[in-house]
């Protein structure tokens, strides 16, 4: 019962941080793409969010208010923060990849810019942006099992509770659901990635 | 008399140093159809860029019809543009691809559907069979065919074509330069190749690129007696 209360807390701060870093993310690697100078900061910014220590990151967020605090909001703000670098990067890459003749033969035929960019560029990025979604949710269903510590709920709950008790079964109980969680999301995400890569002639 | 395509005094320089278009000046009449031909980095692609504005003059100017043109977005609709690369929207299907330029045009469908019905015919490609297929499940002939009946369907006044055939087999090449010559009967044409023979069998005008210049602008039969050295090696390498 517990062990189901928490997979569904641990998911539910996954699926919400990972789909506000989509919503976020998609745009900032399109505009990356659009505007080098504005797409390298955010490309920067985004990588020194990642380079700090998870637990520090959660850390941080106690004292800030609105983000902060102490549950499940400064996990999902950390989550997200934590998405949105594979997200950005790969729609920034997804889009750097479309094939110049391809683009050229739109913009020749009279597409505007945004015309391109919504029926052309974005549905031909769209498997690489999905691989990126795929790796986000993947370490973010890793990583909320630190989200425990500032009472964010989840399956880490089980393994602080275990890792304090030093009880290896305990510790289990919330690593092991939260490995196949990790396995499942991996699996129906390499899925929806193929699907799109089908349907842009690849595979 | 109003030129379809004017070239003024046409400079295009990729670095101040790097001219890659040398003060061009050419009319091209409606209907005409015209080859541009020369070796690889001779300017002829540029030169054909130049029309549908994907490369801008340095200085000069080029007018469309009579006039510069100002918005680009309109012009390329009224202009069809084929490349080497058939470059076929790879998410899209055959009847989706062909449509794109009418949609944009904000045809009816119905009108669509005629229009790429008639054309996929000529093309030998018929709709029944090809319609909803994808790019991918396509023979590189296959595809090119597709590139010119979506190049074509909006009834473009130019049709732009650089080297389209040079990647296919030569039997393959032959036939579809028959095919697109009575397919863009009412377009004026201007095709860029590197192939002497292509060039005769296609234009009515051939005009010859070296260095950034022209050096001939002669019919078929005219070109037969240019006494320019590289013309005369030209038709050497077609015999």
């Amino acid at each position: 019962m517990t062990l189901l209360r928490l997979t569904g807390e641990h998911l539910l701060i996954v699926v919400v941080a990972v789909t506000i870093a989509i919503a976020a993310g998609v745009p900032l690697g399109t505009l990356a793409y659009r505007r080098r100078r504005a797409g390298g900061i955010a490309l920067r910014v985004t990588d020194a969010v990642q380079t700090i220590p998870s637990l520090a990151m959660f850390g941080f967020l106690i004292p800030l208010p609105l983000i902060g605090g102490i549950g499940p909001r400064p996990a999902i703000v950390a989550l997200v923060l934590y998405s949105l670098l594979p997200i950005v990067r790969s729609t920034l890459v997804g889009l750097q990849r479309v094939d110049p003749h391809v683009r050229e033969a739109a913009t020749a035929m009279g597409m505007t810019d945004r015309q391109l960019l919504w029926s052309i560029e974005l549905p031909l990025a769209t498997p690489t942006i999905v691989a990126g979604i795929r790796i986000a949710a993947v370490t973010a269903i890793g990583v909320a099992t630190i989200a425990a510590a500032v009472g964010g709920g989840g399956l880490g709950t089980l393994i602080f509770r275990g890792v304090a008790m030093v009880d290896t079964r305990l510790i289990l109980s919330g690593a092991l659901p939260a490995a196949l969680l990790a396995l499942a999301a991996d699996f129906v995400l390499t899925r929806v990635e193929r699907h799109f890569a089908r349907r842009r002639g690849e595979a | 008399m109003i030129y379809i395509i004017e070239y003024r005094d046409v400079t295009v320089a990729a670095l101040p140093d790097v001219t890659i278009l040398d003060r061009i000046s050419l009319r091209i009449a409606a209907g005409e159809r015209v080859a541009f031909l020369g070796r690889s980095g001779a300017g002829k692609t540029t030169a054909l860029k130049l029309i549908n504005a994907l490369v801008k003059p340095t200085s000069g100017s080029i007018a469309i019809e009579g006039t510069e043109p100002h918005d680009l977005v309109a012009l390329r609709r009224r202009i069809g543009y084929v490349m080497q690369q058939p470059a076929l929207f790879p998410h899209r299907s055959v009847f989706d691809n062909i449509a794109t330029v009418p949609r944009l045009l904000e045809w009816d469908e119905a009108r669509i559907r005629e229009r790429a019905e008639e054309l996929m015919h000529q093309l030998d490609l018929p709709l029944e069979r090809f319609a909803s297929r994808y790019p991918r499940m396509l023979s590189g002939g296959e595809q090119q065919r597709v590139a010119i009946a979506r190049a074509l369907i909006g009834a473009p006044s130019i049709l732009l074509c650089d080297e389209p055939f040079s990647a296919l087999d030569p039997l393959i090449r032959v036939e579809l330069q028959t095919m697109l010559i009575s397919a863009a009967r009412d377009t004026t044409l201007v095709f860029v190749t590197h192939d002497v023979r292509e060039a005769l069998r296609i234009a009515q005008r051939i005009i010859v690129f070296e260095a950034g210049r022209i050096i001939a602008d002669a019919t078929p039969e005219g070109l037969a007696t240019h006494e320019h050295p590289l013309v005369r090696r030209f038709l050497a390498s077609a015999t």
